[in-house]
């Protein structure tokens, strides 16, 4: 029997469970290396030299390359790691969300400053289903 | 005797540190939210702690994926704030009280919470923000006006220890430093949260209702507020507000009868409601008269 994962219903959200730590763990500890200086200074200077030393897929290499925040999450990232990528590139926290969201950075921003998004219709996957949201 | 007199729950938004860092406070985007912390660092004044115990998580800073502890307890010397990528903050280096650090880890693996003991450790904003609001603004060459013992708790990848976990685990602090022979006040930090969602397409996520019920069941029904399931954070308070588990260590810590002295809840700081609450024992209250 496995386990229950009741969050997998929660639209727009991907939960960093052990099976997803497993499946990103080369391409967490590449972002993770950009926190000191010296790293991001070296991936600066050649993207591809200093990607060839981790192991991760072809598929989060190319994710890595094209910034494609969502489908880094997708392929197992986590945001407190696709965050590192995202500080070097001098995006912070709330730019990168209103990036992930779809909705650019200044629309996400005024949507913040009026309150958040309201968990109303936004709880569970059929909720978005029914909106025709993806 | 060495003695928990009090507790504070608290965000550590990364923002807030980049503003005081950069002195923006005053801008009208800031300025609702530190006008909150005016009372609260009036308050951490007179109440003259000697350590703070500082519960907290580390944000793929310093622990990196090889290894993910669920509780790290800080028995160093001392804590550089860390580079998270923009350079480390500008304030000081935390200090420990090593002898009940070393204390407090000793008596929680005899009190069957198996903690990871940290001998080197480095601190993100998780640690840092908090002190900031609470103490103000402090340079790199100025010294916080207390000890601290820092407690990571892993709340990044799923799942972070249950409420009720760190709940008892509160507990078993108290029980540590409640046997600690030197006279101290210990004050307790549980920081995280509010409602947020920092990631995918449902990033933004702010419940306002949610937080206001947290916030007051703290105070008076925290038993059955540190039963909550983890599905209820995820899906009513946004991906990351499972941070807020971390305070039910603090409220464990306390006594059942507690005052709520303050709070402040208010939206937005980046992606993020602030929350922040002041709890005081109501038997220290009575002693301190
Ligand atoms: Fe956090």
């Amino acid at each position: 029997m496995g386990l229950n994962k009741d969050y997998e219903d929660i639209p727009g959200t991907f939960v960093f469970d052990a099976d997803r730590g497993r499946e990103g763990y080369h391409l967490n500890q590449f972002c993770i290396s950009l926190r000191k200086a010296p790293n991001r200074e070296a991936f600066g200077a050649d993207e591809g030299a200093y990607l060839d030393k981790y192991k991760m897929t072809a598929e989060q290499r190319q994710a890595v390359i094209d910034r494609d925040w969502n489908q880094l999450l997708e392929l197992g990232g986590n945001i407190y790691y696709t965050s590192k990528l995202a500080a070097n590139d001098g995006i912070n926290f709330q730019e990168l969300a209103g990036l992930m969201t779809g909705m650019g950075i200044e629309a996400y921003r005024a949507m913040m400053l009026a309150g958040g998004r309201s968990p109303e219709g936004n709880r569970y996957q059929h909720e978005w289903d029914e909106k025709g949201e993806k | 005797m060495a003695r928990i007199t009090a507790g504070v729950g608290c965000s550590h938004v990364p923002a807030i540190g980049v503003a005081m860092d950069s002195g923006i406070t005053e801008q009208p985007y800031w300025e609702p939210v530190f006008e909150g912390f005016e009372k609260s660092r009036e308050w951490m004044k007179a109440q003259k702690a000697d350590v703070v115990f500082l519960v907290y998580n580390d944000h793929c800073t310093v622990f990196d994926a090889t290894c993910i502890p669920t509780f790290a307890l800080g028995c160093a010397p001392e804590f550089a704030p860390a580079d998270e990528g923009w350079g480390p903050r500008p304030v000081p280096v935390v200090k420990n009280h090593q002898k009940l650090a070393s204390h407090i880890a000793h008596s929680l693996i005899l009190d069957e919470f198996d903690i990871t003991i940290m001998n080197e450790m480095e601190v993100d904003h998780g640690l840092t923000v908090p002190m900031s609001v609470m103490f103000g603004d402090k340079g790199i060459d100025d010294e916080w006006p207390c000890l601290v013992i820092p407690l990571c708790v892993n709340v990044v990848q799923y799942p972070a220890p249950t409420g009720n976990r760190c709940y008892n685990l509160g507990k078993a602090v108290r029980r540590a430093v409640d046997s600690f022979d030197e006279d101290l006040n210990v004050v307790v930090f549980g920081t995280g949260g509010m409602s947020h969602q920092l990631q995918y397409k449902r990033a933004g996520l702010i419940n306002k209702e949610w937080d206001t019920q947290f916030l007051n069941r703290l105070t008076s029904d925290p038993v059955s507020l540190s039963q909550t399931p983890h599905i209820d954070y995820l899906r009513e308070a946004g991906s990351e507000g499972v941070e807020m588990v971390m305070w039910h260590v603090m409220r464990g810590a306390l006594d059942d009868d507690v005052e709520e002295i303050h709070r402040h809840y208010h939206v937005p700081a980046s992606n993020t409601a602030v929350g922040h609450i002041i709890l005081e024992n109501k038997k220290d209250q009575k002693a301190k008269i």
